[in-house]
């Protein structure tokens, strides 16, 4: 057995999803987060991150940039405009950057999916929580379809609870769904994408819910479908506990209604595992869970080189 | 045609000369966007085009044209457009004389490529809505739209489920971001009078003199005119209605009769009563599946508050599953389910399944 070692991190954004992807990286084996970074003095998350023991600054990339020692990893949580602002500069100091606004700088990373295709990769991109709730499924449609034809066309539809989504989610929910029916077709393997987004304001605050509706073959094993979303179900809950169906993948014949199209309607929910965030807001838990996954699987590959 | 006038002169009678003072209202009909939905979103270019010249004649000066969720809502879960919208905005376009053009979009449904095309088609009123809380998710689309010089319209969806002071809220967001009027959107058809009397005076209280107000009514409790003549009187001065209340739920507050109406009150539409109602009659109504009506399905929906497009889509899951459709919407209230969320009618309906399989359960 060697020493134990691991990569440092430092986590850009000390809001909600950096507060949460904190809890999730002091549980890791492989990732230390030793660096949280954001603008504001009076910053809840970065009070958290100092009682954690982590080295934290109010005074944005600029000052983690100018620190004698750097990350190896570096997980961005502010906002896609300031992620393409300083991308080019983390990969000038050679830092990995996992990326969780919707900026889409770099390859699109889906745990189950491609988890290890870019562990290479100076950036990656973690979609959106709409895209990690609902591409795996996307996925599991097209690996059982492949002899029919795969998916032609795939829409997800994600409801999240209003006090759920932030800022940054509101100012850009244009690149939200742009990025998630990009990541639907690249990842999921649909032909066509399309997404989605409902901001829910009811209270008590809904938990996360998706469904993912693809169009098949009519002659598509429907078995074999069910049998590929149920396996992926449970991939996905190797990192969120609370990711489930709601019911059986649905099929529907085609009809004028959906343009000639077999159907297939699968429902999920998304509950956190509550570490920072309420259970509710499980799509800041997938992709907190996700990211950290992500980064784990890349010090994973750094480790074992060295 | 002297004696349209006779009720308001009765009125004017008793309550002295100028009971409701002198009002100018603009109209928009919503027929080929909100009637999209009754109509499944299955319209012909060929339907549009006519039932745009019929309205444009009888003076209707703005006509809705999109899918009936908005620029990009033809889906799985909300239904594919027969006709492209697109293509559809086109020809209303070409086809109106005098009428503008309005077009809806939902940001988390549509984008602002599809408000660019719809400009690109002849589109001049960029409509925005969002659930009455989530102002906020069209900012950039106001800000899109100013800058391509569209007048734009906020909609401030299921509006019922909301305070006077919380709608005043909203619409604020709204008008800060470039929006020119804002509309008292009562989804559900579930405000009674006096809550939309009030919902309007603390949205003008708001925004007055900045911007315009509006109010789009729907049938589901039967008070779509009645509620829009009480709007009128709090300061809306932008009024929605489809003709023969060709929308979704009950349908929409019918435009005609509130015409009429106006007509009686001495309020100015600019509208011709008679000649509206031969495109009511001649024009629209063969367009129409069916008529718009108050039956079970769609008094629940006032009843429970829930949005008027999910009546086709919890009698489809209803037939599907042989559930009660009655019961789903039921379901979709108790949820809080909102505008755009038509995928869970699905689950509710199987799970109204289980439990008549298994109604023992416990």
């Amino acid at each position: 057995m060697t020493t134990t070692r691991k990569l440092t991190a430092a986590i850009v954004g000390p809001g909600n999803i950096g507060t949460d992807l904190l809890f999730k990286l002091l549980r890791s084996d492989v990732v230390e987060p030793r660096w949280m970074i954001g603008v504001d003095p009076s910053s809840e998350g970065l009070r958290i991150a100092s009682d954690k023991g982590l080295d934290v600054s109010h005074e944005g990339v600029d000052w983690l940039l100018k620190q004698d020692e750097l990350p190896d990893l570096l997980f961005e949580a502010t906002s896609a405009y300031v992620h393409r602002e300083y991308a080019p500069r983390y990969a000038e100091a050679g830092i990995r950057a996992i990326d969780l606004t919707p900026a889409a700088v770099g390859p699109a990373v889906i745990p189950p999916v491609n988890g290890l295709e870019h562990v290479g990769a100076l950036n990656v991109n973690m979609i959106t929580c709409g895209g990690q709730a609902t591409i795996p499924m996307v996925n599991a449609v097209s690996r059982a379809t492949q002899e029919s034809g795969g998916v032609s066309y795939a829409e997800i539809v994600a409801s999240v609870s209003s006090v759920s989504a932030g800022p940054g989610t509101r100012a850009n929910i244009d690149e939200f769904t742009r990025t998630t029916a990009a990541g639907v077709e690249s990842i999921g393997g649909a032909a066509q994408g399309k997404a989605i987004i409902i901001l829910n304001p009811a209270e008590p605050p809904m938990i996360m819910r998706d469904t993912i509706f693809c169009a098949v073959d009519p002659d598509a094993d429907t078995d074999a479908i069910a049998e590929s979303v149920h396996a992926m179900e449970k991939a996905v809950q190797e990192y969120v506990p609370g990711y489930r169906l709601l019911q059986e993948p649905q099929f529907d014949g085609p009809s004028d209604f959906t343009r000639g199209m077999r159907r297939v309607s699968i429902f999920v929910e998304v509950e956190g595992a509550g570490d920072y965030l309420p259970p509710y807001s499980g799509n800041l838990d997938i992709m907190t869970a996700a990211a950290a996954q992500v980064g784990e699987n890349i010090a994973r590959s750094i480790l074992a080189q060295n | 045609m002297t004696d349209v006038n006779t009720l308001q002169r009765t009125w004017s009678g008793t309550h002295g000369d100028e009971p409701f003072g002198t009002i100018d209202l603009r109209l928009t009909d919503t027929c080929l966007r909100d009637g999209s939905h009754h109509k499944r979103h299955q319209f012909t270019a060929r339907e549009v085009e006519d039932i745009v010249r019929s309205l444009d004649e009888s003076g209707i000066p703005v006509i809705e044209v999109t899918h009936g969720d908005g620029l990009g809502g033809s889906s799985f879960n909300y239904g594919f457009s027969r006709t492209p919208e697109q293509e559809l905005i086109k020809i209303a376009a070409e086809t109106a004389k005098r009428a503008k053009i309005a077009f809806l979009m939902l940001p988390g449904v549509g984008t602002k490529d599809d408000i660019r095309a719809a400009q690109d088609n002849g589109g001049q009123i960029c409509r925005i809505a969002t659930h009455c809380t989530e102002a906020d998710v069209s900012i950039q689309h106001f800000g899109l739209a100013r800058e391509l010089g569209l007048e734009t319209v906020g909609f401030l969806m299921m509006s019922h489920t909301q305070s006077p002071e919380v709608l005043a809220k909203q619409a604020r967001i709204m008008v800060d971001a470039g929006c020119q009027c804002v509309y008292v959107v009562d989804s559900a058809g579930a405000l009674i009078m006096e809550q939309t009397a009030d919902r309007v005076s603390a949205v003008v209280a708001e925004i007055g003199g900045q911007a315009d107000v509006g109010f789009h009514g729907h049938e589901n409790l039967g008070l779509g005119v009645a509620n829009t003549v009480i709007a009128a009187r709090a300061g809306a001065t932008q009024i929605d209605g489809s003709v023969r209340r060709f929308g979704a739920g009950a349908g929409n507050t019918p435009l005609e009769a509130f015409i009429g109406v106006c007509d009686k009150l001495g309020w100015t539409t600019g509208v011709d009563f008679l000649k509206i109602v031969d495109a009511s009659e001649d024009v629209i109504r063969p367009a129409m599946p069916e008529e718009c009506r108050l039956d079970r399905m769609t008094l629940m929906m006032g009843y429970a508050g829930v949005y008027s497009s999910f009546l086709k889509h919890a009698g489809n899951a209803a037939e599907r599953y042989g559930v009660s459709g009655a019961q789903i919407l039921l379901e979709a209230g108790k949820r809080k389910l909102i505008g755009g969320q038509e995928d869970q009618l699905i689950d509710i309906a199987l799970q109204l399944r289980a439990a008549q399989e298994s109604p023992a359960a416990v």
